[in-house]
């Protein structure tokens, strides 16, 4: 687009056309004061706040050239009427006269914020966004010293209106500016609050069971520009200028959302520093200014039943034993194990830990592997996408594919702007064995049944118009995910997927690329720095000494159960104590990422930091400096004083990371819109970056390096034999995982344990909604409810990872009607 | 029953005014039927209208509140609307209307004891030359009453009484 | 002489289709179709001088002809939706002289080569909801609405939708807003209908009265239509005449007959003989006028009346009398404005209720402070709202307090 040059309160100042008046203005430094305008949504001219004066050249009929004055300027035409700046178009030659130059417009304002204050309570010592209020701000600025509005004669309304367990409303301090209602519309796609009412008793409602449906609810309190959406979690919590703000990566998913921890020492917690709550902060390559309702109420296992110290099996049971007698025990049996050691380890985990870990594993001749129930990190190490991929910048010409993947539920805020990339003109193909959120933006909806994945990459080919899409693709930007495969039909998967963006010319190509949606949030860093992941992790493991970090395969599976507590040896490190802790050996406690400092790789392969928020929790260390200790114990040396010093010596060895530094990881730039809260315009309470936008890897291809894939021979799909069923795991965002159930604020929106059925198949296994069944596998049983969802494809059982039913990969099982009834 | 299935014909009908892609715009005219049905727009009637029009429940609410011909609640079956708006008042509405509270024993938006008739005041009908009037907004229309007394009014609810007893 | 648009008045039965196509209905529309292309059409129309009855008196044929013609389908909207507190003229056509009414419809959307017409009727009209469906699917059997009319390539449907009790409705963008299934809420203009209306597609919408001015129009030429009427507003005009006048009702009359003519020839003077005392000629929405003497013999058009500091508007002719307080008055306004201000935007949402509040406040102990606080507030409203029911909100409460000040210090010492 070409630019105009227009002045604003006679600075000249060029800017690209087709821009509002306010975001213009903004981009010069000055702030028009916006209450209803957020530069995310499209513009509503509600609240009239950001009146203004506009003058525009006038225009010479004839010549179509501005008409001159005697200076030979333009003459300027002003409306008689204030503007209002968020609503109109800069255009060339245009003179805008805000409050700072104009006092029409300085008068305009102060009374339009008298308006508002006619219904708005003034109680800004008890609400929660006073000190972070724009209303607040400007009242202090314009405030007629005393109300002509009589107090007595104010409205009353309900002040702790719950829209659901998570948000609360203030029907009070709500001033309509209908930001909250259209964030849900525009931006999550889910219109499930809306104005009730009209005129003076226009107010919020919702009509969603549970209230207030959407996962992405909480940026309604950030966006809300006055204290009259709050969060259940943060609500009368503190103030936000006691609040220090500590800069940190979600690590609910694989998308590494910017957040920011707002911590507080507080007396309840004995004097200790808590987190209060999580807001986003600003990443607009990554997440924008918005974070998922998972990742901002999903906090407290950080803080809930931790592991403070060493334990070690004394006459059968786990007792307390101090740092020294804990590592040298664990240093001598690991050593004994000698190339028997597996060392088994998540995505949780900092690369820096990954990074230790692998090699101690390389040192010791043992074996470094992956705990996940996805795989498919060969390929994306290979063409991940490569630098410069921005999920911002796709659209028209651009190709999206979402194969096996929910990824509403797996990666919401990928969901939320892959929808608006689609939305933007991208080419959307989603391929699933079910009906998705994400169905609803697509171009193309493929469908495959459960069990055919390997065959997913012929069937997109075969049609035609996704071929010719694919062919055709400025970018092609391919996501996989974990619908209903293990990690071998993952693998599977993601090999093909790769042969598809290598046969359509994309491996290379900036901003193409593969992408895992990863259960995790480093198990992309993982993958990079040589984890591996193995579909008989049972086989693997026994007999074995192990050492098992930040994963707990005994109270995920009952098959990896018995080989664990088979095994010569177990030491596991943890933050909290789990079922695989039970069965250990010996129990070392670990720092949780909010108490140190370290870095994630996230599932588009940008490397970002995250930095400490809170004290350590007793006698914890950060899982890195854990293993350089044994590591010395064990006769290795490995580098364990800082967090850095890992990072350095990851940045010389492996080759993704070769050439980053710590410090660069911390560079910020920036970014548009511009947020933070001492200013009028926009407003809302996100913050902004300064604490750095992390740093892109590179890919294989880029660097030249051979991009060989493992080949794999995809068998016919298995179908289940005479009495038997195909249970698919999927990942739902709220399960019952050890990061996600200590909130329990959370508890109504995971739901009791179930198996999802359509109705056909619930009439041939003779059960009703409501009823419960008894699921049989390889020995094992577990008995949960049935629930109906017509999504689902008939034959087929639906069971969530992590919510009652321990499957993590497809699986034949048989079920029975049980007797029990439950609600 | 569903609307589709109570009202086929009309369902048919409203849905063929608009578009295909923009059926929403049927959910006026369904929000009448489904007040035809029930006597009032229930919170199942509007999910239902929901789901028909691919809506979200909310919107679907959001839209009875603003309107003020759509009512979520039961009251009288009949709600007698009387037009107290300028041009009515300038010609007695608002003695017409204190008298008929008077008459009925009822205050203004309140119903009479046997659940026939809710009294309420409107905005402009739209028959200011024809003051007192009032409209009676049952389920299954509406319609105008003009040039009105006490008198005539009192018969009306008698005649609506007696055209009740019939039909239970 | 005969009249042009209550043509009923003259002939009773001209809701009967053979009535209607006796006296000549129809055969506009059939040669618009046959014989005119579009653009003839609309200059026409232009050439009349034909000026929008909906309030905004914008010139109809301009607006038809800033129909965006590179996005299409285009679509006619006709505004039945009137609400105007003492407007009663649309309703009058409707009931009494639909075919013509209809025709109007049926040649705009020619002009403008729409395939679908809408016409929004306020929800209380269902009545006429109801008998205009029947009137169209006589049109329909009769071959004058449907496929490939007259056998041109030239199709039309034409369908109603009721609204459901709201004012805000009658505003041309909220209207569109409620017919696309949302809550009647204005839009930020620009855009205009005429480039982004009903589903996001160029729409013309006029009011029942300005279309049912088109098929004479184009019967007996432009020529003839600016014979009536003024030099700044030609034609005929359907004044609602109410309040305390002996005859309320309908007249239709040519621009440029005087305050006089309607209220004491048309509407027979004042009840009980009383003397006139204000003038509220648009409504609700309207300016205040002193009825003195030099107000009765103001001739009724545009220019003339913007001259008394006020606005013609929809021709809603409300009269006061002596016995009436304006302060009464404008309590019922500012009751109405508040009561259908939408709640988009700040200033009228929250205006409307603090006039009301302090009206109230008035009423209970009357103080000069209020009366000034009452203008101040109003003053603050003005020229700061989304659309323009804020603005009509606040003509009866300043000009009331300008020009009638004695009403206000009467009640603040009794
Ligand atoms: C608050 C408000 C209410 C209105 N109500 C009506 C109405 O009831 N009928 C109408 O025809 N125009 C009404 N209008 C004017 C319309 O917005 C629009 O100008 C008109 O329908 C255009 O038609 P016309 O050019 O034929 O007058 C209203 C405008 C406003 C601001
Ligand atoms: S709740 Fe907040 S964001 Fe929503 S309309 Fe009210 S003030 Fe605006
Ligand atoms: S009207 Fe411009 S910010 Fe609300």
């Amino acid at each position: 687009m070409t630019d105009v040059t227009l002045t604003i309160d006679g600075k000249q100042v060029t800017v690209p056309a087709g821009i509002t008046i306010v975001d213009a203005a903004k981009r010069a430094g000055i702030d028009i004061p916006v209450f209803c305008y957020h530069p995310k949504l499209e513009p509503a001219g509600m609240c009239r706040m950001c009146l203004v004066e506009i003058g525009r050249p006038i225009i010479d009929r004839t010549t179509g050239q501005p008409v001159l004055d005697e200076q030979d300027q333009p003459k300027i035409q002003f409306m008689p009427k204030l503007e209002t700046a968020c609503t109109n178009l800069v255009s060339e030659g245009m003179v805008v006269k805000t409050q700072h130059t104009s006092e029409k417009a300085r008068q305009g304002q102060g009374e339009i914020v008298e308006f508002l204050l006619t219904s708005h309570p003034l109680d800004c010592p008890i609400c929660d966004k006073g000190g972070e209020c724009p209303l607040q701000d400007l009242t202090m600025r314009y405030g007629p010293a005393e109300s002509r509005f009589l107090y007595d004669e104010k409205q009353r309304l309900a002040k702790h209106v719950p829209l659901g367990e998570l948000i609360w409303l203030d029907r009070e301090r709500c001033i309509q500016c209908g930001r909250c209602i259209r964030f849900q519309e525009d931006i999550a796609g889910e219109p499930v609050i809306g104005f009730d009412k009209r005129g003076r008793t226009t107010q919020i409602i919702t009509f969603t069971e549970p209230g207030f449906d959407s996962i992405f609810s909480g940026n309604t309190t950030d966006i809300c520009p006055v204290g009259a959406l709050t969060t259940a979690d943060f609500r009368f919590g503190a103030r936000p200028w006691e609040l220090t703000p500590v800069t940190s990566i979600c690590s609910q998913c694989a998308v590494g959302c910017n957040i920011v921890f707002s911590t507080r020492r507080e007396a309840r917690a004995g004097g200790r520093i808590v987190i209060k709550r999580v807001m986003p902060r600003q990443n607009e390559q990554v997440n924008e200014i918005w974070i998922c309702d998972k990742g901002r109420f999903a906090h407290h296992y950080l803080e809930t039943d931790r592991l403070t110290k060493p334990l070690w099996r004394r006459d059968g049971d786990l007792q307390p034993t101090s740092w020294q007698e804990a590592l040298d025990l664990t240093a001598k049996r690991l050593s004994e194990a000698g190339s028997d050691l597996v060392i088994l380890a998540s995505g949780r985990l900092s690369n820096e830990d990954l990074l230790n870990l692998k090699l101690l594993a390389d040192m010791a001749g043992g074996q470094a592997l992956l705990y996940t129930h996805m795989g498919g990190g060969e390929a994306t190490t290979l063409f991940g996408v490569s630098r410069g991929f921005d999920l911002g910048h796709l659209g028209a010409g651009d190709v999206i594919v979402v194969a096996a993947s929910d990824l509403y539920e797996e990666a919401p805020i990928w969901w939320l702007r892959v929808k608006a990339a689609a939305q933007r003109g991208a080419d959307l193909i989603v391929a699933n064995p079910r009906q998705t959120k994400l169905d609803r933006y697509a171009r193309w909806v493929v469908r495959y049944a459960y069990g055919d994945e390997a065959q997913l990459v012929e069937k997109l080919k075969a049609d035609s118009g996704v071929s010719q899409a694919l062919a055709g693709a400025s970018r092609l930007v391919i996501f996989f995910g974990s619908e209903g495969v293990g990690q071998e039909q993952s693998s599977t998967l993601a090999f093909s997927l790769a042969q598809l963006l290598q046969e359509n010319g994309h491996v290379a190509k900036p901003g193409s690329g593969l992408i895992g949606v990863w259960p995790r949030p480093n198990d992309q860093g993982a993958w990079e720095i040589g984890f591996r992941a193995m579909d008989d992790l049972a086989e693997q493991m026994r007999g074995k000494g192990l050492y098992i970090v930040g994963a707990d395969p005994v109270g995920d599976d009952p098959a990896l159960a018995e080989v664990v507590r088979a095994a010569r040896f177990v030491v596991v490190q943890e933050i909290r104590f789990t079922e695989t802790a039970r069965l250990a050996d010996v129990v070392l406690p670990a720092q949780t990422y909010a108490e140190r400092e370290g870095t994630f790789t996230s599932g588009e392969r940008r490397v970002q930091r995250f930095y400490a928020a809170l004290p350590p929790m007793g006698e914890t260390y950060p899982d890195f400096v854990i293993t350089a200790h044994l590591a010395q114990g064990m006769g290795y040396v490995l580098e364990g004083s800082s967090s850095e010093g890992v990072f350095n010596h990851l940045a010389r060895t492996v080759s993704a990371f070769k050439g980053l530094t710590y410090a660069q990881l911390a560079e910020a730039a920036e970014q548009w819109p511009i947020t933070g809260r001492a200013h009028y315009y926009f407003s809302g309470t996100v913050h902004p970056n300064r604490e750095g936008l992390g740093v892109a890897l590179s890919n294989a291809a880029e660097r030249g390096e051979p991009l060989a894939l493992p080949s794999v021979e995809a068998g016919p799909a298995q179908r289940p034999q005479e009495g038997e069923w195909l249970a698919v795991p999927v990942t739902r965002a709220y399960d019952r995982g050890s990061t996600v159930w200590p909130s329990r604020l959370l508890t109504q929106r995971i739901g009791q344990a179930a198996v999802y059925v359509s109705s056909a198949t619930a009439e041939a296994l003779g059960v009703a909604a409501g009823e419960s069944v008894q699921l049989s596998w390889n020995g094992h049983q577990v008995e949960v409810v049935v629930r109906i969802d017509e999504t689902i494809p008939r034959g087929v059982l639906l069971t969530p990872r992590s919510c009652g039913v321990p499957l993590f990969e497809p699986t034949f099982l048989s079920v029975e009607v049980a007797n029990t009834v439950r609600g | 029953m569903s609307l589709a299935e109570t009202y086929p014909q009309e369902v048919q009908r409203i849905l063929a005014k608009y578009p295909p892609e923009h059926k929403r715009s049927a959910v006026m005219p369904l929000l009448y039927l489904a007040q035809r049905r029930d006597g009032y727009i229930t919170k199942a009637a509007m999910q239902e209208i929901a789901e028909f029009l691919e809506m979200d429940g909310t919107e679907v609410a959001s839209i009875v509140g603003f309107y003020t011909l759509y009512h979520d609640k039961q009251e009288g079956k009949y709600r007698m609307q009387v037009c107290n708006d300028l041009p009515c008042a300038l010609r007695g509405a608002d003695t017409f209307l204190e008298g008929l509270c008077e008459n009925l024993g009822i205050r203004l938006g309140e119903t009479t004891p046997d659940g026939l008739v809710t009294l309420e005041a409107v905005m402009c009908i739209g028959a200011c030359d024809r003051a007192p009037v009032f409209q009676i907004q049952s389920p299954e229309r509406i319609t105008y009453y003009e040039n009105m007394t006490i008198e005539r009014t009192l018969e009306l609810i008698e005649a609506l009484k007696k055209a009740q007893g019939e039909t239970t | 002489m005969a009249h042009i648009l209550l043509r009923h008045r003259d002939i009773p039965d001209i809701h009967q289709l053979d009535v209607y196509r006796q006296h000549g209905g129809f055969e506009a529309w059939q040669k618009a179709v046959i014989s005119m292309t579009p653009e003839q059409v609309t200059e026409v129309v232009k050439a009349s001088g034909l000026r929008g009855r909906g309030g905004a008196a914008f010139p109809t044929g301009v607006k038809w002809a800033f129909m965006d013609n590179r996005n299409w389908p285009h679509y006619v909207v006709a505004n039945a939706d009137e609400s105007e507190p003492g407007t009663f003229k649309d309703r009058e056509i409707m009931e009494k002289n639909p075919f013509q009414f209809l025709e109007g419809v049926a040649i705009a959307s020619y002009a403008v080569q729409a395939h679908t017409a809408y016409i929004y009727l306020r929800g209380e009209y269902w009545h006429i909801a109801e008998w205009l469906d029947q009137k169209i699917a006589e049109m329909e059997a009769a071959g004058l609405l449907g496929d490939r009319l007259f056998g041109s390539d030239y199709s039309l449907r034409i369908y109603t939708h009721l609204g459901a009790g709201a004012y805000i409705c009658g505003e041309e963008t909220a209207l569109l807003e409620s017919l696309e299934g949302k809550r009647g809420q204005p839009r930020i203009r620009p855009p205009f209908p005429p480039s982004f209306g009903l589903y996001g597609k160029p729409t013309v919408v006029n009011n029942v009265e300005t279309l049912t001015n088109v098929p004479p129009i184009l019967t007996y030429g432009a020529e003839w239509y600016r014979s009536l009427g003024t030099a700044d507003s030609a034609g005929v005009k359907v004044f609602s005449l109410s309040g305390r006048v002996k005859k309320p009702g309908n007249y239709e009359l040519p621009f440029g007959k005087t305050f006089r003519d309607l209220i004491y020839g048309g509407g027979g003077g004042i009840l009980d003989d009383r003397p006139i005392k204000a003038i509220m000629p648009a409504g609700a929405s309207s300016s205040l006028i002193v009825a003195d003497e030099k107000a009765l013999d103001t001739p009724l058009d545009y220019a003339s009346v913007r001259a008394l500091g006020s606005d013609l508007g929809s021709g809603s002719v409300i009269v006061i009398d002596d016995t009436v307080s304006i302060e009464w008055v404008i309590r019922k306004t500012v009751h109405f404005f508040k009561h259908e201000s939408c709640g988009k935007c700040t200033p009228c949402r929250e205006g409307n209720y603090w006039m009301l509040r302090i009206l109230d406040r008035l009423e209970r102990r009357p103080k000069k402070e209020d009366v000034q606080l009452l203008y101040n507030v109003a003053r603050q409203m003005q020229g700061k709202c989304l659309c323009a029911l804020g603005e009509f909100a606040i003509m009866a409460v300043m000009t009331g307090i300008e020009r009638f000040p004695q009403d206000f210090v009467d009640s603040s010492q009794t």
